[in-house]
């Protein structure tokens, strides 16, 4: 079933198109990587789903047009998103982060829900009275996707969660990405390290110029010559 | 030491006021960085309301501190209604245009409400009928009334009150992560339009009960009121450090006690026969020679801020800029 559906997807900002009218669909319990060089409208694509950019086209979620849904409503409905930069609120406290991925929430199983985060971040629970401006960027890395999984996601839209991190914590996170994804949450994930996003996903997407350039089984695409050349900084010999 | 133990007692109750009224200022611009002019004359409107109310209440015969009581509950829904107003009306649609705008649009708000407030109630200044009886209490050399105790313990109250409300619950914690970032909180499934508007309400809910109760520690109200008080809790605001809560109730408790004892001190301290360099035929017989008397209180607020501007911007509890995001 296709739990995210883009069709003829948009963004323009003034008279620059950042994206032009893509097709782009995720199904359920995938884990889809959108991946492409600065600028070739990866993050615009995703800021377009949530509604935090106008956008143009036709954006349909869990069978449901939202293509004009604010973005205060999408966490309700289980569409959450990691932003980039990670967008932590540096003067709460680690505790108080984690409270607001549960904003939209009222059913009870909050306190449960915090508690499973500590568990699976162990230096966030250690660090839970701090201000998260104190943290390092691979622990605010992490508190911004805990914050995620605070709001339960059916969907989870990861937007360069490697970006400014060490090899060894990029390798964590994606670590992370890859037990979220066998949790059962679908994600999109937005890359730059194109390689280490195709070895943790299923289906990929690559963006050029603002268009989809190249799409199919993520195995397929980490062969693809094309992909290899210029993507993976392999010389086409 | 008698005059400094009184003026302190006064200051506080000053302070306490203005600390009220520095807080809208504070949360509002810790919110969408917006200095809302207008905030001073949502004071005006509280006091304006309660005197209008108060003394057809006290001539049916109600207790007095029902009476102040009951208007102040009238001033309160109707400045909320202003701060809303204001917000949907003036601001909201100005969310994205360069920062000079809404500035400058505060303003506008400020002298619109000030000019419907003449039209209303004239350019008379309303007096407040003598309906609470004078109690006074002594207290370490100093008297303080039943008025400056129960605006105290007003203050008090409310500011914990808020503290709670910004600290400890939902909307507060809505409310900080939206002045931090406001798309983010908006991923998070906070609306924004939302909690800048309650924002607004809130600010103003304790606006009006602020000039319930300056209008009834002076015993009068005028349309033009809200304007040094507005630009004195200001003040207050910036000394504490603009969008800093805590700093917000500490700026005006601070700023009240400054211009207390500065009024209790300056014609003492400007006496040039004191100094021995007043002239003589003034001098003569332990007369006076003052420079400056104590109707120069309002220039204390104004020293105080230029002195902030200067030396520490970011005030006293003022937020570091520049921290890690």
């Amino acid at each position: 079933m296709t739990l995210l559906e883009a069709r003829a997807l948009e963004v323009h900002y003034g008279g620059i198109r950042a994206v032009r009218g893509i097709d782009l669909d995720v199904g359920e319990g995938e884990l889809v990587c959108l991946i492409g060089a600065n600028g070739a409208g990866k993050s615009s694509t995703l800021r377009a789903i949530c509604g935090l950019v106008a956008r143009s086209g036709r954006i349909r979620y869990a069978g449901e047009d939202i293509g004009a849904t604010p973005a205060f409503e999408l966490p309700r409905k289980g569409l959450v998103m990691v932003p980039e930069g990670r967008g932590i609120f540096p003067r709460l406290t680690v505790e108080e982060n984690l409270a607001m991925g549960a904003y939209a929430r009222t059913d009870p199983g909050i306190a449960d829900d915090l508690e499973r985060q500590y568990a699976m971040f162990p230096r966030l629970a250690e660090r839970r009275r701090q201000t998260a401006g104190t943290l390092s960027g691979g622990e605010q890395q992490m508190l911004a996707i805990a914050r995620a999984l605070m709001a339960r996601p059916r969907l989870l839209l990861l937007d360069e969660p490697s970006m400014g991190l060490a090899p060894m914590l990029v390798a964590k996170i994606f670590d992370i990405v890859r037990e979220i994804a066998r949790q059962g949450v679908t994600i999109l994930l937005v890359e730059q390290n194109a390689r280490l996003a195709l070895e943790i996903a299923h289906r990929g997407y690559v963006m050029e110029s603002g268009a989809i350039a190249l799409s199919g089984e993520a195995r397929a695409l980490l062969a693809d010559p094309r992909v290899r050349e210029a993507y993976l900084g392999e010389g086409a010999g | 030491m008698d005059t400094f133990v009184q003026q302190l007692v006064n200051g506080v109750t000053l302070g306490a006021v203005y600390a009220v009224v520095a807080l809208g200022y504070t949360m509002v611009y810790g919110i969408i960085q917006l200095i809302n002019f207008a905030h001073g004359e949502v004071v005006m409107i509280g006091a304006m309301v309660a005197f209008t109310v108060i003394p057809i209440l006290a001539a049916a015969g109600l207790p007095p501190v029902v009476a102040v009581a009951l208007g102040a509950a009238c001033a309160v829904p109707v400045c909320m209604a202003v701060g809303y107003a204001m917000e949907r009306l003036a601001y909201r649609p100005l969310r994205r245009a360069p920062r000079l705008a809404p500035l400058i649009t505060a303003i506008g708000v400020s002298i619109v409400l000030q000019h419907l407030a003449m039209m209303i109630w004239s350019r008379n200044v309303l007096a407040f009928p003598q309906i609470i009886p004078l109690v006074t209490f002594s207290f370490a050399g100093a008297t303080m009334t039943g008025v400056q105790i129960a605006i105290v313990a007003i203050c008090a109250a409310m500011m914990a009150g808020l503290a709670w409300l910004v600290y400890r619950t939902r909307l507060g914690r809505a409310m900080r992560a939206t002045a931090q970032n406001p798309q983010v909180a908006a991923l998070m499934g906070v609306d924004i339009d939302r909690v800048i508007a309650a924002t607004f309400v809130i600010g103003a809910a304790m606006a009006a009960v602020a000039g319930v109760m300056f209008g009834t520690y002076y015993g009068v109200a005028q349309y033009t009121m809200g304007s040094i008080l507005g630009l004195k809790a200001f003040s207050a605001a910036v000394l504490g450090g603009i969008g800093n809560v805590p700093g917000a109730m500490l700026g005006g408790i601070l700023l009240g006690v400054v211009e207390a004892l500065g009024a209790g001190y300056i014609g003492d301290l400007t006496d040039l026969c004191r100094w021995g360099i007043g002239p003589a035929e003034r001098c003569a017989d332990g007369g006076h020679f003052v420079l400056f008397g104590s109707n120069y209180q309002d220039v204390f607020a104004f020293v105080v801020l230029i002195l902030v501007l200067v030396f520490r911007p970011s005030g006293l509890l003022g937020e570091r800029v520049g921290e890690r995001a």
